[in-house]
C-alpha cells in the first residue's frame, strides 16, 4: 500500500516570511514521525499543509489517496471534495483543542462521524462511547466542554479526532496549553497509540516524549528539514548545530531528572551571613 | 381611570396594531438580515458588496424617510401599498440593516478554530456553518439582537404619520377628543415600557437558557 502522506517539495510563505522553503517527507504506515524545532521554524504550518488547512504556495501534497498539486492559484468544486474525502480520514488535534462548546463530550466526538462521514448515528454512538472509554472519560460523556479540564478537553479531541477511524493523526502541539500536571494523562493516551501502531506526526517540544514515541525524529529550522534520524541517534549524536543548541536548550528542563523544589519555608528563610 | 376604561378599546386596538408591525417586521428583517450577514461574511466579492451597499443605505437613512418614501413616494411608480404594509416593509428593510450587523458580530465572534476543527474532519461549508458556527454566534449575537427588537418596537411609532393606528396615533387622538394630553402620552408610554420589559425578560430566559451548556 501507498504511504498515507507524502510532502514533496512545498513552499509557504506568510506575509513577507519564507514559512516553508521546501520540505519534502514520507510518512509510512504505522510509524510516528514527531516534528521539532524552536518556534518559527515552520513546523505547524508543515503541519497544517499536510491536511490542507494552509494551501502551500507551490509543492505536492499526497494524504490519504488525494494528491494536489500546489501553484497558488484557487481551485474548484472537484478540490474541495477531494480535500474534504482526504481529511475524513485524517485525525487532527489541535493546541487549543477546538472542541465544540455547545456539545457534549460524545458530542463533540461523534459530530464528524455524523456530519462528515454520514454514519448512522447509533453507529456513530457505538463507536464514540468506546473512543471515550479508550481515552478514560466514558463518565463525562454527557458534560460540556466548560465543565472539563485542560487534560480532558484535550483527550476529548483526541477521542474526536479517532471518530474519523483515520489512516493518520496530525498533533499540533497538544500538550503547549496546557498545565504541566496535566501533560502526562495527554501523553499516555498518545503513548497508547503508539504502541497500538497508528500513523501519526506528532509537532511537540516534549523531549523525553519524543524520545519514547518516536520511530523518526524530523528537526526543522528556517523553513526546511534540517536533521532527520532515529531518536537514540538524534537525542545523544545529532549532527547539525542548530540541533545541537535546540537540544541544549530544552534537554536540560526535560530528560535530565529535575532538581528538587525547595520547600517554600526555604524560600522564606531570613539570610544570615 | 376613567380614561382608561372609556378608551379601553381604542387602547387594545392600537397595541394590537404595534404588536403587528413589531413582531412581523422583527422576524422579516431577521430573515432578510441573515441573508445578508451571510453575504456580508462570503468570500464571493459581489455579494459582499451588495451587503455592504444595503447597509449603507438602510442604516445610513433615516426611518420616517423611508416609511415616508414607500407610502407617498411608490404609487408615483405605480405601487400602491395599504398603511400597515408600508410600514412593515419599511420596518423590515430598516431592520434587517442593523440586525445584519448584530447577527455579523456574531459569526466573526466564533474562534476561528472552530471553523478549523469542522474543516479538518473534511466537514462541508454549509454543515459545519449550521451545526458548528450558527449555534455559536446566535448565542453571542443575542444580547444586541434582543437591543434592536425593543429598538424597533418603539420605532413603530412612527408608522402613525401613515395613518396606521397603533399606540402612539390612539395617544393623539385619544388626547385631542379628551384634551387630556398629558394622561393619554402617559399612559400609551407606560405600554411601550411595558411590552418592553416583556421583552427584556424574555431575552435574560434565551441568554440563560443558551448560555447553560456554558456554564462551569
Amino acid at each position: 500500500m501507498s504511504s498515507p502522506l507524502q510532502v514533496h517539495g512545498i513552499r509557504k510563505r506568510l506575509g513577507r516570511t519564507q514559512v516553508l522553503a521546501g520540505v519534502d517527507l514520507t510518512v509510512e504506515r504505522g510509524e510516528v514521525v514527531v516534528i521539532m524545532g524552536s518556534s518559527g521554524s515552520g513546523k505547524t504550518t508543515l503541519l497544517r499543509c499536510m491536511n490542507l488547512l494552509e494551501t502551500p504556495d507551490e509543492g505536492r501534497v499526497s494524504i490519504c489517496g488525494y494528491t494536489v498539486d500546489c501553484h497558488g492559484r484557487s481551485r474548484g468544486r472537484q478540490h474541495r471534495r477531494g480535500v474534504q474525502r482526504a481529511r475524513q480520514r485524517t485525525g487532527m488535534v489541535f493546541q487549543q483543542f477546538n472542541l465544540f462548546p455547545h456539545l457534549t463530550a460524545l458530542g463533540n466526538v461523534i459530530e464528524g462521524a455524523c456530519h462528515a462521514r454520514n454514519l448512522p448515528r447509533e453507529q456513530a454512538t457505538r463507536l464514540g462511547e468506546r473512543l471515550l472509554d479508550r481515552v478514560g472519560l466514558a463518565d463525562k460523556r454527557d458534560e460540556h466542554p466548560a465543565r472539563l479540564s485542560g487534560g480532558q478537553k484535550q483527550r476529548v479531541a483526541i477521542a474526536r479526532a479517532l471518530a474519523m477511524e483515520p489512516e493518520i493523526v496530525l498533533f499540533d502541539e497538544p500538550t503547549s496549553a496546557l498545565d504541566p500536571e496535566l501533560h502526562n494523562e495527554v501523553l499516555g493516551v498518545i503513548r497508547e497509540l503508539a504502541a497500538d501502531g497508528m500513523t501519526m506526526v506528532i509537532v511537540t517540544h516534549e523531549t523525553q516524549f519524543a524520545h519514547d514515541v518516536a520511530d523518526r525524529i524530523v528537526f526543522m529550522d528556517g523553513g526546511v528539514i534540517v536533521e532527520q534520524s532515529a531518536p537514540e541517534t538524534f537525542f545523544t549524536q545529532p549532527t547539525h548545530a542548530r540541533a545541537r543548541s535546540f537540544l541544549r536548550l530544552v534537554e536540560h528542563q526535560v530528560v535530565a531528572p529535575l532538581p528538587r523544589a525547595p520547600h517554600p519555608a526555604e524560600l522564606h528563610q531570613p539570610e544570615r551571613a | 381611570m376613567d380614561l382608561l376604561s372609556e378608551s379601553l378599546p381604542l387602547v387594545l386596538q392600537g397595541l394590537a396594531n404595534t404588536l403587528l408591525l413589531g413582531v412581523v417586521s422583527f422576524v422579516l428583517g431577521s430573515v432578510l438580515g441573515a441573508l445578508i450577514a451571510l453575504a456580508r461574511v462570503s468570500t464571493v466579492r459581489v455579494l459582499r458588496g451588495m451587503a455592504i451597499a444595503y447597509v449603507s443605505v438602510f442604516r445610513g437613512t433615516p426611518l420616517l424617510i423611508q416609511i415616508l418614501l414607500i407610502y407617498f413616494g411608490l404609487p408615483q411608480v405605480g405601487i400602491q401599498l395599504d398603511p400597515i404594509s408600508s410600514a412593515i416593509l419599511a420596518l423590515t428593510l430598516f431592520a434587517a440593516a442593523y440586525l445584519s450587523e448584530n447577527f455579523r458580530g456574531g459569526i466573526l465572534g466564533v474562534d476561528i478554530g472552530q471553523w478549523e476543527a469542522a474543516n479538518s474532519m473534511g466537514m462541508p461549508y454549509w454543515r459545519t456553518f449550521r451545526r458548528i458556527v450558527f449555534p455559536q454566534a446566535i448565542r453571542i449575537a443575542t444580547p444586541a439582537v434582543g437591543s434592536r427588537f425593543i429598538a424597533l418596537m418603539k420605532d413603530t411609532s412612527l408608522a402613525s404619520v401613515v395613518t396606521v393606528v397603533e399606540l402612539t396615533r390612539v395617544a393623539e387622538s385619544i388626547g385631542s377628543s379628551t384634551f387630556r394630553y398629558m394622561e393619554a402620552f402617559f399612559l400609551i408610554g407606560t405600554v411601550y415600557w411595558l411590552i418592553n420589559t416583556l421583552l427584556s425578560i424574555g431575552q435574560s430566559v434565551l441568554e440563560r437558557r443558551m448560555g447553560r451548556a456554558y456554564a462551569t
